[in-house]
């Protein structure tokens, strides 16, 4: 059987998924990356390799912050964006979308869709409040799970309002309306709001907003947010089945459909979990840029090299 | 007297070429680093833009280097531009530098007031000794954006952008030590010639996108992470709305306000701004109107973050590409210089360019 690998490489997670020839996922993995993504990725492929022995790979796509890192790693035959990878994925699972909310680790983006094709997005460009790592830092600071994290906010009686503009000054604000006295439901519910008013001021500022509305990132987990989006939008919110992997099924999916062109995936192997990367990097002494030149040497030899502003050190 | 000036992308050579001419010495900063910039953050205001403070780490380093005179440009309006001479000649002294600050102030219409700054020029020197300076450098920096915008037009035809960039540097390596204007001119037709000799593909229909905002961070590649290569070598034919000949002449000589072209600009904003709101942020809106009337597929709006004049225009701007039905991608540049978080948003909006184009691109799905 033919399958389709999509590897997604993010500041918090790692996700892999194995799609089929009609874009089924047949596998699925959530790892966190914990700063170290070709480690992870090894790891990823190594589990993955486990698990499927009939499969043949046709192909294989990257995206997320650490794509181009990951590219070389698995030898993908694409390496794209999180942003389109990400508006690919929704408008094959909810194929009418309109509009894609995404809350992934370090990013937040809206996505404006109409007629199946992307019209407009927009990401956060200086504020990063209202995204994950936010969100599990809170959740680990008040002691509780993630997971039930979103949990806390529907038992809400009465939403405390948080100033969420900053994730620096929401947190103290939050320990100053704990010091008040005010519930730990009602606080967590007062903090989803505002990160939903903050994602709605500068992510989605000015965009038009209309439905179907797909929720997707590891933060559509969150109930709270969820909940928050809905009544700020009084609208439906969809979250998808799959809605943490979204990306890694987006660049599955767009590997599927370069192999098609290249013919033949470059597809290195559920063996490259064995090699040995090493990264090094020096600054460049040829002109005043110094630009700081990283190396990826796999199995001792030089793969893949990037940092320069110019070509002296392109060529591999 | 070392005279020096602040970088802003290729100003130096016809500022360099200007004051030689008139017999000065001149210590250039060293180009813009990593450490010009942290030089510059650590004593400016946290909330000043980034070309103030990139400018503070240009005259440190040229003090470091020598030079005991400062040549800036003054201004007027809402923009805070105006008084950064001031300020930056006050956070110098503060550090205990010892040096001469001369900030030209716009003409405004007095030919005897804007003469006076040039006192110290004067002293020794003709008139036409001044005139055929500023003639030999007015040229060099005429061409060189000529030059900057036919590369960036051509990347978008050639089948390897990154050899007209090479022809592209050659050139502006050349235009330095060239003291005639006859030869500058010659050295422009020969950049062309060499770029018309490189395999370009007419019968491509290669993606347009027209740049738009604050000129500093336009103009200098170091702040904007040479967006203009970067898009042109993803095959895009980019056009500036301003370059550094337009700002002079409507800066120092306040000429082009009253201009045809300006007036164009004016009428092309006009739906959305209707007056001058402080640097460029009146023009960044008509120009991305006009950039649509000429069927350009999006703009890109560069802005240091917190300047005024482009936050006015970036919150008008969604309305402008909802009713136009352009995309424009704005994009906030502070001393941040993670370069991944800025190739994702380019690449996705040249994804979204394409698909609107109807081209079949990467293999995308949507």
């Amino acid at each position: 059987m033919k399958g389709y690998l999509g590897i997604d490489v993010g500041s918090v997670s790692t996700n892999l998924v194995l799609l089929d020839e009609e874009q089924e996922i047949k596998e699925k993995l959530y790892l966190r990356t914990q700063g170290r993504p070709i480690d992870v990725v090894q790891t990823g492929l190594e589990e993955l390799g486990e698990k499927i022995d009939d499969l043949d790979i046709k192909a294989v796509g990257t995206t997320g912050s650490a794509r181009d890192l990951a590219g070389v790693i698995v030898g993908a035959d694409i390496v794209k964006n999180e942003i389109t990878a990400h508006a690919v994925a929704a408008s094959n699972i909810v194929p009418e979308v309109k509009t894609v909310l995404e809350i992934g680790g370090q990013d937040s983006k809206i996505t404006i869709l109409r007629d199946g094709v992307v019209v407009d997005f927009a990401m956060n460009t200086v504020c990063a409040a209202g995204t994950g790592s936010f969100l599990d830092q809170q959740a680990s600071r008040l002691n509780i799970p993630i997971e039930e994290f979103g949990q806390f906010a529907l038992e809400a009686d009465n939403p405390v309002r948080i100033a969420g503009r900053c994730s620096v000054f929401a947190e103290s604000d939050m320990i100053h309306k704990q010091q008040l006295g005010h519930s730990m439901e009602n606080i967590i519910a007062g903090l989803c709001e505002a990160l939903v008013r903050n994602y709605l001021n500068n992510v989605g500022q000015g965009k038009e907003i209309l439905e179907p509305i797909v929720f997707q990132g590891g933060v559509a987990a969150n109930e709270g947010i969820r909940e928050a989006f809905a009544k700020s939008l009084d609208a439906e919110i969809v979250v998808p089945e799959h809605h943490d992997v979204m990306g890694a099924i987006g660049a599955g999916m767009l590997a599927q459909e370069a192999v098609q062109e290249k013919e033949e995936t470059s597809f290195k192997g559920f063996d490259a979990s064995d090699f040995t990367y090493e990264v090094s990097s020096f600054n460049c002494d040829g002109c005043p840029n110094s630009c700081e030149i990283i190396n990826i040497h796999q199995n001792g030899e030089l793969v893949a090299r990037w940092g320069s502003k110019c070509p002296r050190w392109e060529a591999v | 007297m070392k005279v020096t000036y602040p970088h802003m992308g290729l100003m130096n050579l016809s500022a360099k070429s200007l004051l030689k001419e008139l017999g000065l010495e001149v210590v250039e900063p060293p180009p813009i680093t990593e450490r010009t910039l942290n030089l510059g953050v650590k004593h400016a205001p946290e909330f000043a833009c980034l070309p103030l403070k990139i400018n503070v780490g240009n005259y440190i380093e040229a003090l470091e280097a020598g030079a005991d005179t400062i040549i800036m440009a003054g201004g007027s309006g809402p923009c805070r531009f105006g008084y950064y001479g001031e300020v930056q000649k006050e956070i110098l002294k503060d550090l205990d530098y010892d040096f001469e600050m001369i900030t030209f102030e716009p003409f405004q219409g007095s030919w005897s007031n804007f003469l006076q700054q040039f006192k110290f020029i004067f002293k020794h020197l003709s008139w036409w000794n001044l005139w055929s300076a500023w003639k030999l450098a007015w040229t060099k920096c005429q061409l060189i954006d000529e030059a900057t915008e036919y590369t960036n037009r051509m990347r978008g035809y050639a089948v390897k952008p990154k050899l007209v960039t090479e022809v592209y540097e050659v050139f502006l390596n050349r235009i330095e030590d060239i003291h005639e204007i006859e030869k500058l001119h010659s050295a422009i037709v020969e950049m062309k010639n060499q770029i018309l000799d490189l395999k370009i593909d007419w019968q491509k229909e290669p993606l347009k996108v027209g740049i738009v905002g604050e000129i500093y961070v336009v103009l200098e590649p170091f702040t904007n992470l040479n967006l203009e290569k970067k898009l042109g070598e993803m095959g895009v034919v980019v056009n500036r709305s301003i370059y550094l000949s337009d700002w002079i002449s409507e800066h120092l000589f306040s000429t082009s306000v009253d201009s045809e072209e300006h007036q164009k600009i004016e009428a092309a904003a006009e739906p959305y701004l209707e007056h001058f709101v402080g640097g460029h942020g009146l023009e960044t809106i008509g120009r991305t109107v006009l950039y649509n009337q000429d069927d350009y597929d999006g703009v890109i709006q560069l802005a240091p973050f917190t300047c005024m004049p482009e936050i006015v225009a970036e919150s008008i701007l969604p309305k402008v590409s909802r009713e136009l039905d352009m995309p424009v991608l704005s994009l906030t540049l502070d001393e941040h210089t993670g370069e991944a978080g800025y190739i994702t948003r380019l690449e996705a909006f040249v994804d979204l360019l394409k698909r609107k184009q109807g081209l079949k691109t990467g293999g995308q799905v949507i």
